[in-house]
């Protein structure tokens, strides 16, 4: 337990100079630009006209930043998770009535128990991280579907990049 | 039973009673063991390749075609069945060549006590079964087996079985399993069941029930609706009750499924999801896997229920847990390494000592009945079953494809089911294979299944 939070920690104070950088599939959506956005500043607004409370309106107000990624056998939160992580807390931090849960994932080359322990690990990683970024821990939970629930349904790296991930999921 | 006798006395010298199989599974009578006179011949038991042994295998005869409700033909008809369904066990483990009823002469009911020899030396057999059934006045059957050693115009061994009409195919693996282990001098292993995983649907939206069935996939039945993800069954050793894994409430949690009462309980009070039930040999214990803020841990609780004990304590997956057949110890799964390897403990989690050294990864580990081997996934680009001594030496696959996984033991030791994944299509099936690598055979299933667990011998 206390491992993961302190592998947090030490990611949030060092995500700019974190080495290992998961390669995100090519095929999403375009990270941010800037690489962190300025905590100062408001998010943009919400375009979809999506209401509050929704996975849309969230998604939107993320920038699609809803899902990190991981390397094979891995939960670190590189840089690029943790951008996208920080965005989630930003709007979680505006609205405080959001409660969310993180869905942990795997890709299909792995063995079936191995892999839901695997996503568990991977959903408490980013929920960590989210905690370490001051959002309740009570407002996080975490589930994992280990190599069940795939996005993407090839069999090749492309697609197993695709579904090792967490999903920030907003609980209605 | 006394009708049974009688009729044993009448068709041989020699005295024999029957034994009762029961009426139901979860099997609630008690049943009679019938003694066997020694001297076995042609005793199997290193792992070298077998013979092939011709078996000729006629249909049952019966003394009168009497209706039953096992067979809408009739008794006649089901004594076919039940060659049949013998003949398909004895195919594809290695070591018989079996000849079903289908083209060969039909035994009266006397010929079942005196052979015609030379009808079966000239087809090339080595050894025949014979058999008949009989209906009896309530309706239970009454089924006798016999094998005989045709070279040596000699019986080698008999049983007879008393059976309900529903449970007649037990009485054909029950003579399998007397033909099986007569010449191979293995444990028997044909009248046993399957729990399983049977899988539709799109690989990203895959329906995942919990199913049971024979060991030869005969008396299928779906456990769950499909409703919620169901992962990873395990059979108790008596067969009354199924560990699996449900999401049915939104998590993935371990539930212990009562085969009579259709109940279900969690396997532990906890809001921790759970993972990898196990149950020791003697069904006395519970193995369950649990991760709490992400990190898995190995747990034990009494089956009746009581306090769970944590047995492994690392940061890291420990996962899974296979006793050895005396419950003395346990093998496990963990990447407290780095990566997925094999250890053994005791059952108490003292003494962790990884013994898996040979590159790749080692997961989903089981401990044979027989306490010699424990069947594993091997990892090292695909995924392929494989066998090693307890101490993780003498390394060997069984399999060789793309993606191979969660090996189960046949009640014997000499049999292991995994299940396989095609690449792509992500479809699933079971297949067995021998200790020999050499005998694989896809388990027939009505939909694509997964996650195989083979349970005990039924008594």
């Amino acid at each position: 337990m206390n491992r993961n939070i302190v592998i947090a920690a030490i990611m949030t104070g060092t995500f700019a100079l974190a080495g290992c950088k998961t390669a995100a599939p090519k095929q999403l959506p375009p990270q941010q630009a800037s690489t962190m956005p300025d905590e100062t500043d408001a998010l943009p607004p919400v375009e979809t006209g999506a209401s509050l409370g929704t996975q849309a309106h969230f998604e939107s107000a993320v920038n699609g930043q809803n899902v990190v990624y991981f390397d094979t056998d891995r939960y670190n939160i590189d840089s690029v998770d943790a951008a996208a992580l920080q965005t989630q807390a930003q709007y979680l931090m505006q609205h405080t009535s959001i409660t969310v849960t993180v869905e942990g994932h795997a890709d299909e080359r792995g063995t079936r128990d191995y892999n839901l322990a695997l996503g568990e690990r991977r959903a408490n990683a980013a929920k960590n991280y989210l905690v370490g970024l001051g959002i309740p821990a009570s407002r996080v939970g975490t589930v994992s579907y280990g190599k069940e629930r795939p996005v993407a349904i090839g069999s090749d790296e492309n697609s197993w990049a695709r579904n090792r991930r967490a999903v920030t999921v907003v609980i209605n | 039973m006394r009708k049974l006798l009688v009729l044993f006395t009448f068709l041989a010298a020699a005295p024999l009673a029957a034994q009762d199989l029961g009426s139901v599974l979860p099997p609630d009578g008690q049943v009679e063991t019938i003694e066997q006179e020694g001297g076995l011949t042609g005793s199997v038991s290193d792992e070298s390749e077998w013979q092939d042994l011709g078996i000729a295998i006629p249909g049952f005869a019966t003394d009168r075609d009497a209706p039953t409700a096992a067979n809408a033909s009739g008794t006649a008809a089901l004594g076919k069945e039940l060659a049949r369904v013998i003949t398909a066990d004895l195919k594809n483990n290695g070591l018989f060549k079996p000849a079903g009823p289908d083209g060969l002469p039909q035994p009266a009911f006397a010929q079942i006590t005196a052979p015609s020899w030379s009808n079966w030396s000239s087809r090339s057999a080595e050894m025949l079964v014979h058999g008949y059934v009989k209906a009896g006045a309530d309706g239970r059957l009454t089924v006798g087996c016999y094998l005989y050693d045709v070279s040596l115009q000699n019986e080698l061994v008999r049983a007879g079985w008393v059976v309900p009409p529903r449970d007649w195919r037990r009485a054909a693996h029950k003579c399998a399993d007397l033909v099986y282990s007569r010449l191979s001098g293995e444990s028997p292993f044909f009248d046993s069941r399957i729990a399983y995983i049977a899988e539709t649907g799109p690989k990203d939206n895959r329906t995942k029930r919990l199913a049971i069935m024979d060991s030869d996939g005969a008396n299928h039945r779906f456990i769950t609706t499909g409703r919620s993800t169901a992962l990873t069954p395990r059979y108790s050793p008596d067969y009354r009750r199924l560990l699996y894994l449900s999401y049915v409430d939104g998590n993935p949690r371990i539930y212990v499924y009562d085969i009579g009462t259709g109940k279900q309980t969690l396997v532990t009070q906890s809001n921790n999801p759970t993972f990898a039930p196990r149950w020791s040999p003697d069904g006395r214990w519970i193995l369950y896997s649990m991760a709490i803020a992400g990190n898995t841990d190995i747990y034990r609780v009494p089956a009746d229920g009581g306090q769970s004990v944590r047995l492994t304590t690392t940061p890291g997956i420990d996962i899974g847990g296979s006793y050895s057949p005396d419950g003395s110890k346990i093998v496990f799964e963990s990447d407290r390494s780095g990566s997925q390897q094999v250890y053994v403990m005791n059952a108490d989690g003292s003494d962790q000592k990884r013994i898996s050294f040979f590159g790749g990864r080692a997961a989903t580990p089981e401990w044979s009945p027989r306490g010699d081997q424990i069947a594993f996934t091997h990892i090292a680009g695909d995924f392929r079953v494989a066998v090693m001594s307890p101490t993780g030496a003498n390394r060997r696959y069984l399999t060789d494809s793309w993606q191979d996984e969660a090996p189960t033991w046949a009640p014997n030791g000499r049999i292991v089911q995994f299940f396989r994944t095609e690449r792509g299509s992500g479809r699933t099936s079971l297949w067995q294979v021998d200790l020999t690598g050499r005998n694989e055979r896809r388990l027939a299933t009505p939909a694509d299944a997964s996650d195989p667990a083979w349970g005990p011998v039924l008594p």
